[in-house]
């Protein structure tokens, strides 16, 4: 069969437009669903790194939902001074957007955690018992050896100690960095310390094992020396100055006003 | 079922898998199969993307002009790739994260495209779509086996459920730290190949 070439362009058009149509339609009739299952998966996170939930459960959108009215509350922070942001709907905000807009970022102060941009605020999330603080959830992330590794931590009532960790995001080797993500690494960096006596950040990841009565180490990871000391440099940025730091204050210092 | 349809359904199955026989897809066998879970789910979307890329490809190619064939077959499989990860997203979200890129990459898995070319550009759509449904199960075949071998050694469970008690947990069985690791699903591959071989003689190259 001979075709002209106006055929063949009008062939490949039509195929194209075709299957962009049909692409398109899957990704808006499943847009819903896909937000959904991502703000479920941030509360889980936060939900696990608090120990809130155990982390076989299968959680549900209501439970997750009821565990957050129940327990926790959202706050934004203005981390250049550390205040709290009064806003209606902290959890509507977007802290990985506000990063890309320049309206609401600035560039990051020189690190070793390869953040290029901070976001003016940032959504941190309190965890109360009988409506006293029981711990505080942080949003970290800094560079492992193949891209920017995400993570919360969660610190004790006296902001200092470590309750847990958590990567929900992060392109580390599987086996080797995405170790990261297991709970037999993990499960180490609870009752360790960040800060030392001089209020200094002391926590880091050791290369090798860490003395078992060091408080501020924990044992590195085979194979993943830079994943490893990615990991102790964004816990080193985000309680110090530029990070968490001021806003820790406000809350040690608004506990003794109390 | 007729003979003809049974044995083009059957053939990537057993004699001629595209994994073991061609060498192809390699890359994702390698990939995914850390987990049975992982496993399972990568299969069913290789499968559906690979029996609808057929039928597609089949039903249009009386049309499709030659010289943009590939073109146009790329077309279709990068389309239900895209939908079968948004799928994914909605509905298995936590496994649509460990496999992260690699349903992307469906699109380049030469298994697909191989068939589309080779088989559904000469054939009409039902055995095309029975061909590529066949070859997706020998892949699924090869690939749940390597990851049911992989998470059973490497971590001592099966879809996440603790089969062998760990040592480090207080039982006797110590997790083998290569199998999570990329050359161990080579190892079990060429041990499969070996295996496969063996049971039908008449597959051995001649030296």
């Amino acid at each position: 069969m001979a075709r002209g070439k106006l055929y063949i362009v009008l062939f490949t058009t039509a195929v194209c437009g075709v299957f962009s149509v049909v692409v398109s339609l899957a990704a808006v009739t499943l847009k819903e669903r896909q937000e959904a299952n991502r703000k479920l998966d941030q509360q889980r996170n936060v939900l696990v790194v608090a120990d809130l939930v155990d982390p076989v459960t299968r959680l549900t959108v209501e439970m997750a939902d009821s565990l957050f009215r129940e327990n926790v509350e959202a706050q934004l922070v203005r981390l250049e001074t550390g205040e709290v942001v009064p806003d209606d709907d902290p959890l509507a905000y977007d802290q990985q957007r506000a990063k890309r807009d320049p309206a609401l970022s600035r560039p990051a102060p020189d690190n070793r955690a390869g953040i290029p941009r901070l976001p003016l605020k940032a959504l941190v999330y309190l965890v109360k018992k009988n409506d006293a603080l029981d711990a505080v959830v942080l949003p970290v992330e800094g560079m492992g050896l193949w891209g920017t590794m995400y993570g919360f931590l969660a610190l004790e009532d006296d902001l200092n100690t470590i309750r847990g960790i958590t990567f929900y995001d992060h392109g580390e080797t599987p086996g080797l960095g995405g170790e990261i993500e297991s709970w037999r690494w993990r499960d180490q960096w609870e009752g360790k310390r960040i800060y030392d006596d001089a209020s200094e950040v002391a926590f880091h990841v050791r290369k090798g094992r860490a003395p078992p009565d060091d408080p501020f180490a924990v044992d590195g990871l085979a194979g993943a020396t830079l994943t490893a000391n990615g990991v102790t440099y964004l816990i080193q940025f985000w309680l110090g100055e530029h990070g968490f730091r001021p806003y820790l204050r406000n809350l040690t210092s608004g506990m003794e006003g109390h | 079922m007729a003979a003809k349809t049974r044995k083009i359904l059957l053939e990537p199955i057993f004699t001629n898998n595209p994994i073991s026989m061609q060498v192809l897809g390699i890359c994702s066998a390698l990939a995914v199969t850390t987990k049975l879970e992982t496993s399972v789910v990568m299969s069913m979307a290789v499968i559906s993307v690979m029996s609808l890329s057929n039928l597609s490809v089949a039903i249009l190619r009386n049309y499709i002009p030659p010289n943009v064939r590939i073109v146009i077959q790329l077309t279709i499989i990068a389309s239900l790739v895209i939908i079968t990860d948004q799928v994914l997203k909605a509905y298995a979200y936590d496994v649509s994260r460990q496999l992260s890129v690699f349903v992307g990459l469906i699109i380049t898995n030469c298994i697909v495209m191989g068939r589309a070319e080779a088989f559904a550009m000469q054939n009409r759509p039902y055995p095309s779509l029975v061909d590529g449904f066949g070859n997706g199960i020998g892949y699924s075949l090869i690939l749940i086996t390597v990851g049911f071998f992989r998470e059973l050694f490497g971590a001592g469970t099966l879809f996440d459920v603790q089969v062998l008690p760990l040592a480090a947990e207080g039982g006797w069985y110590v997790p083998n730290g290569l199998m999570v690791l990329a050359p161990a699903a080579f190892f079990l591959i060429g041990v499969f190949i070996w295996v496969h071989r063996s049971l039908y003689p008449d597959l051995q190259e001649e030296e």
